[in-house]
């Protein structure tokens, strides 16, 4: 990461609370909101994620076209590039289980401890819970495939 | 010329309408853009749970996160700040929106004034489904938003496939869960 402007972290922070207002807005930081679009009952919920990813899509399309490197990190304008393997899957199918059984994600979740929903910070500590105990496995474990920058 | 027909099936696709949904979305993503265009990071949501852990943990897959660990704790706390702002602003009533509806879903409660919001997901699920999220989010490299906002409109093959594989578990999920019979 190269030298940070001083705007950096604000810029982060204003960006963080339109994204959260967005998920407080969408509802999607209601669990039974979410369990409602798996369950069917409604599916207005697909255009929160896909409409979010439409516009950003456009950013990530214009930006690398119109400068080589962001103000205020110095960073390469670069698309959201993951390698694929089989833990897309494995950890997708893992994820799906979790989403479905508690209608929440992380996102979401902070958003929703915003709206006043303390009762979400059980699925908070079952998330770090969760992600350490998967860290602290693969630590040990030292076969952990380095991403490669492809798609 | 009219046929009802089609129309009838939209609302009952979408009981609560696209708007609320969409212009929501429209604010998750616009987030996400003031973001990238500052700073060229696709932010996702759930690497702050790694990231987070380097403070009390030493284990390398969390140390490898230290460089991004201070914004992705502003980052997460913007979004806890976007949540109370809307529960301040719109869930309050104090800025009116035909969009939003207060619901049938949790249960309403006052603190000074603001309108707050509890989920009545029991936490059982919550906190199991919760462990999945957070295991899975770290194998699958990537979240809702990292793999579902970032990914797809980075037009990423890999997070297409990821979020489809993750949205397909997650209906078959909730639907065998509610067979059963549990509620809410």
């Amino acid at each position: 990461m190269a030298d940070r402007h001083p705007l950096f972290k604000p810029l982060v922070f204003v960006g963080g609370i339109v994204f959260g207002f967005g998920l407080g807005f969408s509802h999607m930081a209601r669990p039974e909101v979410v369990l409602n679009f798996l369950t069917f009952a409604d599916f207005g919920l697909l255009f929160v994620m896909f409409g979010a990813a439409v516009v950003s899509g456009i950013a990530f399309a214009l930006m690398p076209r119109v400068r080589d490197t962001a103000p205020l990190s110095g960073n390469r304008y670069e698309r959201r590039l993951k390698s694929f393997d089989r833990n897309v899957l494995v950890g997708g199918a893992i994820f799906g289980v979790g989403w479905g059984l508690s209608g929440i994600c992380p996102g979401a979740a902070y958003a929703s401890l915003g709206t006043g929903n303390v009762t979400i910070l059980w699925a908070l500590a079952g998330m770090f819970v969760g992600a350490y105990a998967q860290g602290y496995a693969r630590s040990r474990v030292s076969t952990d495939v380095t991403p490669a920058s492809a798609d | 010329m009219f046929d009802p027909v089609p129309l009838a099936l939209v609302g009952a696709l979408f009981p609560n309408g696209v708007s609320r949904y969409a212009v929501g979305g429209f604010f998750v993503g616009l987030g996400t853009v003031l973001i990238y265009v500052g700073t060229g990071i696709p932010a996702g949501a759930s690497t702050f749970l790694e990231s987070t852990l380097s403070y009390v943990s030493g284990k390398s897959r969390f140390q490898q996160y230290v460089a991004s660990r201070d914004w992705r704790l502003v980052f997460t706390a913007g979004i806890v700040l976007g949540g109370l702002l809307f529960a301040a602003t719109v869930q309050s009533g104090l800025l009116s929106s035909g969009l939003y509806e207060a619901g049938s879903t949790g249960e309403r409660y006052d603190i000074g004034g603001v309108t707050l919001w509890l989920t009545e997901v029991q936490p059982w699920r919550l906190f199991v489904g919760g462990l999945f999220v957070g295991i899975g989010t770290r194998i699958g490299k990537g979240c809702t938003s990292g793999h579902g906002v970032c990914g797809v409109g980075s037009a990423s093959k890999t997070s297409i496939v990821g979020v489809v594989t993750f949205l397909l578990v997650a209906i078959a999920t909730a639907q065998v869960v509610a067979v059963a019979g549990v509620t809410p």
